[in-house]
């Protein structure tokens, strides 16, 4: 990308010539954008800007973005750390906080100079609200109109929760909540839109049905002999098929839980799946976001609405927010998905534009189409782990200079299994876009078994993948399973019908386990 | 476009977290108050009233969630390759455990494995002081004026300017306007909407009435509403509402603490010290136990002396010690100045044990007859970390007769005062 553009044409007058922003300003900068934006057929939802101070940014924060949260000490901790990091001066304040919501919401923050301010509004307020609007994943996932309704009921519920039942009841639960976030969502059904006041409603009748339905399951009053085969019963599994959303199965079945508990069980369940988009397309919407940013203040300097002072304004931060270190730098860590999605988007363009011979033919279809719609196309369609697999060009891993490197546990040094050059290119796409596979980031772990008619307990089956063992704090989690669960729980990894590990809570006696 | 809105939200509450940084060191209490008994001892006797850097073990603190270990067969991509080509194979450093996770320490030397966060100067002194009191705090009769406070009680029609509220009077006189001139203006825009309906058809002919009477009627009739409403004030003086405030006697209670401090030549410095860390503990304690609270500094060797406050911390003396002038001065003073019907009266005394040994029979026959009946707790910490003398067991004896309103304990280093503090402010279970 070349950060000069050709000089402004005369006749249009900047908008603004100093670096203090006023509303005014933002409003004005905000409609100019908006009209590029329109050039470029981006499709948002209305905007909602608001100017909020650095505290307050830092609230915002600490609520994990979303705009009302309930009140739980991890939203606390992590205050603490980001006060702490901004106060010492060694973490700069995100410039901005963007809310899936209708209408979108952004935070610019006042301290932020007026060429900031204008590249938030066209990050956030054009960028990640028109990928919010477009992507498959959110428009599946996420009811952007109702999410603000429904964490306000969830705040205020589980304030109720906390006036009955004690703060640290509910504290309890809510920390084993968090500690399956990750698994509470069903990734090939597709969820009920959130409602906040369609769960009111409900929360009634659910409480009732419920009830019944757990009776059913845990009837104990002894059948009659002979009407049913011991054995029989016995290799029957319940869930008869494996079950990946933790959360819902507990919610649903687990034999203790007291209704209100199982509503918390809820609640975040219905977050953690708000936020399970967000989880699969970072650097598909970092990306789309930076690259919009980038392309939209060019189109107002090629307008000559704004300056020159601005561009380079504008440049630095840009290039400090796509900044990828390398490998063995002392600030890397990891590949930014800014950087990566930024260049896959803008080498995408190029394609369109000026394609090779290369691009011809890695990218037949794509060569040469219109930009604006094949990039539309590819933040639409697809996640992270697709979108790499589909879209990653040998320049970008030209220019990145990507190599993989494989670890295994028995040898004494790692294997650079490729690099980015003909050979390596095909395999490099394949690996990176595997990195960005959620069930391979994140340990494959299921409800497999409860023993209905014995101790109930609950065993978890893990499936690990390349022979990756459970990390240390398996236990603690399995820990807050119990909790909830309420009578014992087993873990078991499962490797290709041998199992190489057991986790129980609460543990086995030495005796039983030689 | 038009649809965007931008509101200024910088006056809007800051401090949505206040509530989950509460709760943060609710859950971590015992990790912070273990900080704070560090810091305490740590701290050089100017520096105690301040906030504190509170680090809490990573591991306590973790939420868990389940991740994978190391080990296995694992494959990452990485930006920045210079010289490897696929083949290359690279030493894993030694000792570690594989994969890609350094761990250790972040740049500015901070182990990754503490959790470190700041706490305030009064979040510092409520956990320094938490579960302690003040024994036998009685309410005693209240003699100050300070003991009125102004309180918020409603709204009222009369007040002075000053404290008009201007929302609720415009509601009142919006609410006014509405209730005496609604009714006037429907019939107002009924009549000339008949009005425009005449003047749209003058000449319909209906020989019964003649229209230009008819409008003649309605524009009379329009013109006397128009005018009435015109009447109607925008603002009446039943509409003004202030702000009404009752004083109201403040059940406080008044407080004086002696602290009482052997400055003699035996006492080395530190002692000096050490008794003057306990005192300030003490007077940080009261400070936060009592809005209004009197101290006075005695000091003493071979004779007692009232002093202020920077006197008493920081300047030297010598000589011997002769502790019942003190004792003396204590009751003199109380004497003159605080009546205990009115006030609640505290002592403590900080000696390293040291007295002339005809004076602690005397010390303790004062302290028993005479100051003892008046205070509520008088608490004696011996600075001394050898055998005790005359004056501790002369005190011994008094613990024996009255152990709810005596209290003594020995502190031999530093490391003591916290914990010897709490044990003679530990709350009783009532």
């Amino acid at each position: 990308m070349t950060g000069t553009a050709e000089k402004p044409p005369v006749g249009n007058k900047p908008i603004s010539t100093t670096s203090e922003w006023t509303f005014d300003l933002i409003r004005e900068y905000d409609e100019e954008i908006a009209k590029c934006a329109a050039e470029f057929g981006l499709d948002t939802y209305p905007n909602q800007i608001e100017v909020i101070s650095a505290e307050q940014m830092m609230d915002a924060y600490s609520s994990v973005g979303m705009p009302v949260g309930y009140h739980h000490w991890s939203f606390g901790k992590q205050f603490l750390n980001t006060s702490k990091g901004y106060q010492r001066g060694q973490m700069g304040l995100a410039y901005e906080i963007v809310i899936n919501s209708d209408p979108c919401i952004a935070y610019l923050m006042e301290e932020n100079t007026l060429p900031m301010q204008a590249l938030v509004i066209a990050h956030a307020c054009y960028g990640h609200n028109s990928f919010f609007k477009g992507n498959y994943l959110f428009r599946t996932w996420t009811d952007a109109s109702a999410i603000i309704d429904y964490l306000v009921f969830a705040r205020n519920y589980v304030a109720e929760c906390e006036e009955r039942y004690g703060v640290d009841a509910v504290e309890q639960i809510l920390d084993s909540c968090h500690a399956l976030m990750n698994y509470g969502v069903d990734r090939y059904k597709r969820p009920s839109p959130i409602s906040a006041a369609e769960e009111q409603r409900r929360q009634k009748e659910r409480e009732e049905y419920l009830q019944r339905q757990l009776n059913d399951l845990w009837r104990t009053i002894p059948r009659m002999a002979g009407d049913d085969d011991e054995d029989e019963r016995r290799r029957k599994r319940y869930p008869p098929e494996p079950q990946e959303n933790l959360l819902y199965f507990i919610e649903k079945n687990a034999p203790l839980l007291e209704t209100w508990q199982r509503e918390l069980i809820r609640i975040v369940r219905k977050i953690g799946q708000y936020f399970y988009p967000q989880r699969q397309t970072q650097v598909m919407n970092e990306g789309w976001a930076s690259f919009w940013h980038y392309t939209l203040l060019h189109r107002m300097y090629e307008k000559g609405l704004v300056t020159d002072g601005f561009m380079l304004e504008f440049l630095q931060s840009h290039t400090a927010v796509i900044y990828q270190p390398p490998f063995d730098s002392p600030w890397y860590s990891g590949i930014n998905p800014y950087t990566l999605g930024f260049s896959i988007y803008s080498d995408l363009r190029r394609i369109c534009e000026e394609p090779t011979d290369e691009d011809r033919q890695w990218f037949p279809d794509i060569a040469g189409s219109d930009w604006v719609e094949t990039l539309h196309f590819a933040m639409k369609n697809f996640k992270d782990e697709s979108f790499i697999q589909q879209f990653l060009s040998p320049k970008v891993m030209r220019d990145l200079k990507l190599f993989a490197i494989s670890s295994d546990e028995d040898e004494d040094v790692y294997r650079i299994t490729a690099i980015h050059d003909e050979m390596g290119y095909r395999v490099l796409r394949e690996k990176l876009a595997r990195q960005y596979n959620l069930s391979y980031r994140e340990p494959n772990i299921q409800v497999w078994n409860v023993d209905l008619r014995g101790d109930r307990s609950l065993t978890l089956r893990h499936v690990p993948v390349d022979g990756v063992p459970l990390g240390d704090s398996t236990v603690e989690v399995i820990r807050h399973v119990h909790r909830l669960w309420g009578f014992d729980v087993h873990l078991e990894s499962v490797d290709d019908g041998t199992v190489v590990e057991e986790f129980h809570i609460p543990p086995r006696h030495l005796e039983d386990e030689d | 476009m038009g649809m965007t809105h931008v509101v200024d939200r910088r006056l809007n509450g800051k401090n949505k977290s206040a509530v989950n940084r509460e709760r943060f060191l609710r859950r971590y209490r015992h990790h912070i108050k273990k900080a704070v008994a560090d810091a305490v001892q740590r701290r050089s006797i100017t520096d105690i009233e301040r906030g504190e850097h509170v680090s809490i073990p990573s591991k306590d603190i973790d939420e868990p969630i389940f991740h994978h270990g190391t080990g296995g067969h694992r494959e990452v991509v990485h930006p920045g390759n210079k010289e490897f080509v696929a083949g290359d194979t690279v030493p894993k450093p030694q000792g570690g455990g594989g994969g890609q996770g350094q761990g250790g320490a972040s740049p500015d030397g901070e182990g990754m494995d503490e959790f470190a966060f700041q706490i305030t100067q009064d979040e510092f002194l409520d956990f320094l002081f938490d579960d302690l009191e003040l024994p036998n705090l009685a309410r005693k009769k209240l003699k100050d004026t300070e003991a009125f406070k102004y309180q918020r009680a409603g709204f009222t029609s009369q007040g002075i300017p000053a404290k008009l509220d201007v929302v609720r009077s415009l509601r009142g006189a919006h609410a006014r306007r509405l209730g005496l001139g609604g009714a006037r203006k429907r019939k107002l825009r009924e009549l000339e909407a008949q009005l425009a309906e005449l003047k749209a058809h003058p000449n319909e002919p209906d020989p019964a009435f003649s229209p230009q009477d008819q409008i003649d009627a309605l524009e009379a009739e329009i013109k006397r509403l128009k005018g009435n409403l015109r009447r109607i004030p925008w603002i009446d003086e039943i509409d003004l509402r202030y702000r009404q405030h009752v004083k109201k006697p403040k059940p406080a209670t008044s407080a004086v603490m002696f602290c009482l401090m052997d400055v003699s030549g035996s006492m080395t410095q530190v002692h000096k010290d050490i008794a003057k860390r306990f005192f300030i503990l003490l007077y940080l304690f009261l400070k936060k136990n009592y809005k209004r609270i009197e101290v006075v500094f005695i000091r003493h060797h071979t004779s007692a002396k009232e002093v202020d406050e920077e006197e008493f911390f920081y300047s030297r003396e010598t000589g011997g010690t002769i502790v019942s002038s003190a004792l003396k001065l204590m009751k003199q003073i109380v004497d003159a100045r605080y009546s205990p019907s009115e006030w609640n009266i505290y002592a403590a005394q900080a000696s390293d044990g040291d007295n002339w040994n005809d004076d602690s029979p005397i010390c303790g026959k004062i302290l028993a007859e005479q100051i003892l009946p008046l205070v509520q707790y008088y608490a004696y910490v011996e600075i001394t970390p050898q055998d005790h003398q005359m004056l501790w067991y002369e005190y011994e004896k008094i613990l024996k007769q009255d152990p709810n309103s005596f209290a003594m304990q020995q502190i031999a280093d530093p490391g003591d005062i916290y914990p010897v503090f709490r044990q003679l402010f530990e709350r009783k279970a009532a």
